[in-house]
């Protein structure tokens, strides 16, 4: 008996000998223009870095998250040191990014480096975990992560509180836009998990009625710098 | 009769006269309906969107082939093991394989409907694992030792009552009837099994050839959790589940989002190639993926219905769907329920058990209407309908076709035919007459006119 493989990819060959007509499109017609896997006809993600910041506001906004703007990397530790204090955190995660450090450095409560490997028990004590970002995604208010730049997989998911600190560069219109770069920037050497964060952990898996704080954090802050 | 057709039938019988229970589904997807309009109205061009993310899954399918090994060779480059299940039991042996040479104890599950699809819950029980689901409304369907309703929103027909119930009884809380409480109780429940899992078991929404990634959707979190901490990441997937690009995920994520639940995006929309890499600080040691085929290359060797296999699962198809509003999901008896269930059962488990389903629709198109992929759902349950004919006509299709077909070609006994019709309707319609009698109980057949078309388009030109 031939493996599995092999009869799977027979069978798919076999299969596939006859073609399937390419779907009619009525915009074809209309249009006189081709169907690609393209962006135009998605949500807006911005024409001006201006735009795109006000999309990303009014997008985060409803997602529930909160988008604190900041001018400079002090105003940034300010802000978490008072959400830390306003919170009473007692023990807050971060990743060893020099952002991220700089303003863990001014945390009023211990924090903890959770860059080397470590035991989840401690992880899941802690009140909150900072970690920085690949890229934001106006179109959407998605916030990219990834194994490589946030700390790993499990610091942004973990503790209850997520905040992520970011330059306002940082932001992009569209996720086709976050897709190019994350392909440009890693190549072939991928890190392990990148995840699109799309607002706090939610479920409305009870009567349809919307609850944050699922099994993720129950709320998202995004501080942008600049 | 299928024992799935009388049993089907008597289960849609039952919940469609639950009135109670059929406005709470209403209620609960009204709120779907308003998102979801609202997120559409955010595309610039809804319908040219459909057409971009239709063909996305057009190219990747009809190139299956030549897509899966790119896609299985960059998986493993990144570190992953590949296995491949003809079927259901060839899958769950490869699962229970790794569970053993893994020594688990515990494994920790994010929603996969394709393991309800190899009863794989069952398989590990059986063979003495602890196996809990993590997505709140699988956990929910899994103490109540009931299928999913929904192959999205797998407790939507479960009252908060019930919940607050079942919590009671399994997990000892006190009651309560807010959902906000509820599901806090099962967070905390829940976190722990994370962090003590040997394993975890995840599904894949798209395969990513160009990359090797996999990607996983999902809103609670319990899906990364699944995949950052426990020793061994297991991905169960149908071999369709294939795009050719990273940029086709810009088009498909948003759709699925909006389609399926009325969201911008969904909350976690997480990329995984291979395992714990060189430098990250987490993650699990080793990644396995299961491509399952189990039936699905034969939808592939069915050209006028290998669109079916285009489906992202979004749901959005059940939604719409008036046959899945009044009977419910647990009425199907399938692992995907509506439209789209009824389309690729019959492939999946058999046309002459499961055609029954093809007549389980008005033939409304909304479900057509509403895919994100554009599946031409409600003639492919037209087509099914017609191959079952084909296949294994029943003898009230040959007696009735082979009747229709030979009157029809002789036009004096078709006219004698419609003569003799409605000169006895009056006497028909009080006659209990088999087939005709459970269709007259609810309704009232129409006065025959007194003349046919025929007579009267003589007298207009002759009178």
């Amino acid at each position: 008996m031939a493996d599995a493989r092999s009869d799977i990819f027979a069978r798919i060959r076999e299969a596939l000998k006859v073609k399937a007509p390419k779907p009619h499109f009525k915009s074809e017609e209309t249009t006189g223009q081709p169907v690609v896997v393209g962006k135009p006809w998605l949500p807006d993600g911005g024409e001006t870095a201006a735009a795109s910041l006000a999309i990303l506001a009014e997008q985060l906004a409803k997602l529930k998250a909160v988008l604190v703007r900041v001018p400079d990397e002090a105003g940034a530790a300010q802000a978490v040191a008072e959400l830390a204090r306003s919170k009473a955190w007692t023990r807050v995660a971060y990743h060893g990014d020099p952002l991220v450090r700089s303003v863990a450095r001014a945390l009023p409560c211990p924090g903890w480096e959770a860059d080397a490997s470590f035991e989840k028990q401690k992880l899941e004590g802690c009140d909150a975990g900072i970690t920085s970002c690949e890229s934001i995604v106006a179109q959407l208010g998605s916030i990219l992560v990834s194994s490589a730049s946030s700390g790993g997989r499990a610091l942004s998911i973990l503790p209850h509180v997520h905040v992520v600190v970011a330059r306002v560069d940082q932001v992009v219109p569209d996720l086709a836009a976050a897709l190019e770069q994350v392909r440009e920037r890693h190549g072939e050497r991928m890190p392990s998990m990148l995840s699109f964060i799309t607002g706090p952990s939610r479920t409305g898996d009870i009567e349809r009625i919307l609850v944050l704080g699922a099994h993720g954090p129950k709320e998202l802050y995004l501080v942008l710098v600049g | 009769m299928s024992d799935a057709k009388s049993i089907f039938l008597k289960d849609a019988t039952v919940n469609a006269a639950d009135g109670d229970q059929r406005a709470f589904i209403r209620k609960a997807l009204g709120g779907y309906y308003l998102n979801r309009d609202l997120q559409k109205a955010r595309f610039r061009d809804w319908e040219r969107a459909r057409d971009a993310a239709s063909l996305a899954k057009w190219t990747a399918v009809n190139d299956l082939a030549n897509q899966l090994a790119k896609f299985t060779d960059n998986f493993e480059r990144n570190g992953g093991v590949v296995h491949w299940a003809r079927d259901a039991a060839e899958a769950r042996a490869i699962i229970l394989k790794i569970a053993e040479d893994a020594k688990a104890k515990a494994i920790v599950k994010s929603k996969c409907m394709t393991s309800e699809e190899i009863h794989l819950n069952d398989a590990l029980e059986q063979a003495g694992y602890g196996v809990v689901e993590s997505d709140l409304g699988e956990f929910i369907q899994q103490l109540r030792k009931e299928a999913p309703y929904h192959f999205v929103f797998p407790c939507m027909h479960v009252k908060r009552e019930a919940i607050s119930e079942l919590f009671t009884k399994h997990l000892g809380t006190a009651p309560t009837d807010s959902p906000e409480e509820l599901t806090m109780i099962a967070r905390r429940h829940l976190r722990q099994l994370y962090v003590d899992a040997d394993i975890g078991i995840t599904g894949a929404n798209f395969l990513v050839a160009e990359t090797g990634q996999i990607s996983i959707t999902e809103n609670e979190g319990n899906a990364r959790l699944t995949a950052a901490l426990p020793r061994i990441h297991i991905a169960l997937s149908g071999i369709e589940k294939v795009v050719n690009n990273l940029d086709d995920l810009a088009v498909l994520l948003p759709m699925l989002a909006t389609a399926g639940a009325g969201q911008p995006m969904t909350c976690y929309n997480t990329l995984y190639s291979g395992p714990r890499k060189k430098g990250e600080c987490d993650g699990p040691e080793e990644f396995h993926l299961v491509l399952l085929d189990n039936a699905r290359t034969q939808l592939l060797a069915d050209p006028e219905q290998r669109d079916a296999l285009h489906c992202i699962r979004c749901g959005a198809c059940l939604n719409v769907c008036p046959i899945f509003k009044n009977i419910g999901g647990l009425a199907y008896g399938t692992t995907y329920q509506g439209p789209i269930g009824s389309v690729i059962t019959p492939h999946l488990r058999g046309l002459k058990q499961w055609n029954h389903l093809s007549g389980a629709s008005s033939l409304c198109g909304a479900c057509t209407d509403a895919c994100p992929v554009r599946i031409d759902l409600h003639h492919h349950l037209l087509h099914n309908r017609r191959n079952a004919a084909k296949a294994a006509p029943t003898w009230f299709d040959r007696l009735f076709h082979g009747g229709f077909d030979f009157v029809i070609r002789r036009p004096r006994l078709f006219a004698f035919g419609g003569k003799l019709f409605r000169a006895t309707l009056p006497v028909l319609q009080k006659l209990p007459l088999p087939y005709l009698r459970a269709w007259m109980k609810t309704r009232d057949l129409p006065k025959a006119p007194a003349k046919s078309f025929r007579d009267q388009w003589k007298e207009t030109r002759h009178g």
